[in-house]
């Protein structure tokens, strides 16, 4: 049997199998369904300091081959998710979780990873800069080098756990984000969040989305994502966790193939609560086919082939 | 929630763009009327959630309204085709909590999940009154299976073709003992009924877009006086007294 084993950072993930941020939201229903322990991680909900309610209903519309959502950011807030969920994830996970923070500024981001220094089960930092920044009008956090960067400075010196940064898609040139991140002492990147897009309702000539716009998610985005994997990986040295329309084990070698140390699993888990499940059982057949012992002997292996 | 695969056995128009779907399957999640099935179908990403409108033990039967592409497709499918589906979705019609009394009160599509809590409720030995409003004549439906039961159907219908002439709370303000209610059609309904004065209980039947179906998106949230909840998870049935009517979560 093939060893699956990565590690991210120094952190040992029994898989590379990662339920993505806002697709899983904190284990609960999914530990309904089946046990956790079989994943690598996961990485729970996008949480904010203070407690958010979302955008207005509808937040979600089907595309070909994905979907769009424009949930906003739903999430219990920082000070609830460490009383309620927290408790909760220790019972129902052993492994290490991610923990995606966000924030609408510098000090929030760095308030929200020391909030997080004491929970035990949080082992990684996924710091999302798609957050957009109050102080700058709105525009996101992960759309510009600088901002990127002023970011992974204001989260790397609150924290002694590993951060890494989850860059946008919805820019020019991603490698030069991952660039800024790197240098500003990120321990990896998580790349890709949602492509922006949006539908029109025909019926009432108006856009479906409440928010007008949503992230794009699903097959759809997963050879954005690949190529921007692969971009990120010849631009910097950090590891990386390839995300993006991930629906197999063999999507999850691609990703790997393309420079990723590890896979999220976003929109899958939405179609079908079971899918890491079947992704990680099908991963000891992709290793026998790609003639690999271990698992981890793929990422990057596309750029050396 | 159970994931299993389900043959449709019959589809039957019964109405306009309004069909009956016989499918066979393992129905043992589903364990309330108001509960439904997320249907998975081919070449389309997201599942299609739809009200369960009877089952026994081997046997469920939808009610399904074409308002779509996907629902297009799926009223369309040849019997035998195999359908992925997540069951048992949902918190449903909790009949305890409904006194002696309580008025079904359904409008179009939304008819659905009545039928099978009417089945429930005069198996519990309890009457059952039902108001169920249509557009017109033409476009009602089960209305032969309702009486079959032995529900007390009222109907409405807005062109007078049929029953009352005008909605289900035409017929409501005629009924002014029916203090309870457990209802599901359009969002406009559900309010009106919600606010009549007569009306001091009840339990709405919500709709919304939604992604998975059970829980985890959150894409499906509103607001109640309870806080944020789920329509897929929470809901879909919630109770008058928590019920706030605004778009905004």
């Amino acid at each position: 049997m093939a060893d699956l084993s990565v590690t991210l950072a120094g952190v040992t993930l029994k898989n590379p199998i990662i339920p993505a941020s806002g697709t899983f939201g904190y284990g609960r229903e999914f530990a309904d369904a089946y046990d956790l322990d079989l994943l690598g991680s996961f990485s729970w909900k996008g949480t904010t300091r203070d407690p958010r309610p979302g955008n207005l209903q509808p937040r979600i519309a089907e595309t070909a081959a994905g979907m769009l959502n424009a949930v906003g950011l739903q999430n219990p807030g920082m000070e609830a998710v460490l009383r309620e969920e927290v408790p909760n994830i220790a019972r129902i996970f052993h492994g290490p979780v991610i923990a995606n923070v966000c924030g609408f500024s510098l000090e929030e981001y760095a308030e929200n990873c020391r909030a997080l220094e004491e929970a035990e089960p949080v082992k990684i930092l996924e710091v999302n800069i798609s957050c957009p920044n109050v102080h700058a009008g709105g525009k996101n956090f992960g759309s510009d080098p600088h901002s990127a960067a002023a970011v992974t400075r204001a989260v790397r010196a609150a924290t002694k756990k590993p951060v890494f940064m989850k860059l946008s898609p919805n820019v020019t040139d991603v490698a030069e984000i991952a660039r800024a991140c790197e240098a500003e002492g990120a321990d990896g990147l998580c790349l890709i969040n949602t492509l922006l897009g949006m539908r029109i309702d025909l019926n009432t000539k108006r856009p479906l989305l409440q928010n007008r716009t949503g992230g794009l998610s699903g097959p759809a985005v997963f050879p954005v994502a690949l190529r921007m994997v692969w971009d990120v990986y010849e631009a910097v040295k950090l590891p990386i966790i390839g995300c993006g329309g991930v629906s197999s084990a063999e999507d999850a070698a691609e990703m790997m193939l393309a420079g990723a140390t590890a896979v999220e699993v976003g929109a899958a888990n939405l179609r079908d609560p079971w899918a890491c499940k079947k992704i990680i059982e099908d991963l000891p057949g992709v290793c026998e086919r790609l003639g690999v012992e271990k698992l981890s002997d793929l990422t990057g292996g596309a750029h050396h082939a | 929630m159970k994931k299993s695969v389900f043959t449709l056995e019959r589809a039957r128009r019964l109405a306009g763009d309004v069909w009956e779907l016989r499918l066979s399957g393992d129905t043992s999640a589903i364990t309330a009327p108001g509960q439904f099935v997320n249907l998975e179908l081919p070449g389309k990403f997201l599942r299609r959630p739809i009200s369960v409108c009877d089952w026994e033990e081997g046997r469920l039967t939808l009610l399904v309204k074409e308002a779509g592409e996907g629902t297009k497709e799926l009223v369309r499918l040849p019997a035998g085709t195999k359908l992925n589906t997540l069951s048992g979705l949902g918190n449903g019609f909790d009949l305890a909590a409904a006194p002696e009394g309580a008025v079904l009160v359904g409008g179009g599509i939304g008819i659905a999940p009545l039928y099978g809590l009417a089945k429930r409720m005069l198996a519990a030995g309890r009457s059952v009154p039902a108001v169920l409003g249509f557009r017109s004549k033409e476009d009602a439906f089960y209305l032969e299976e309702f009486a079959a039961l032995g529900a007390e159907v009222r109907t409405a219908s807005e062109d007078g073709s049929l029953g009352t002439r005008g909605f289900v709370t035409n017929v409501l303000k005629e009924l002014p003992d029916c203090r309870f209610v457990c209802a599901c059609g359009p969002t406009a309904m559900l309010k009106a009924v919600h606010a009549l004065p007569q009306i001091t209980g009840g339990q709405f039947s919500f709709e919304a877009r939604m992604a998975c179906g059970f829980g985890a998106c959150v894409g499906c949230t509103i607001q109640t006086k309870k806080g944020l909840r789920r329509v897929c998870k929470d809901g879909p049935i919630f109770h008058k007294e928590d019920i706030v009517w605004q778009t905004s979560p």
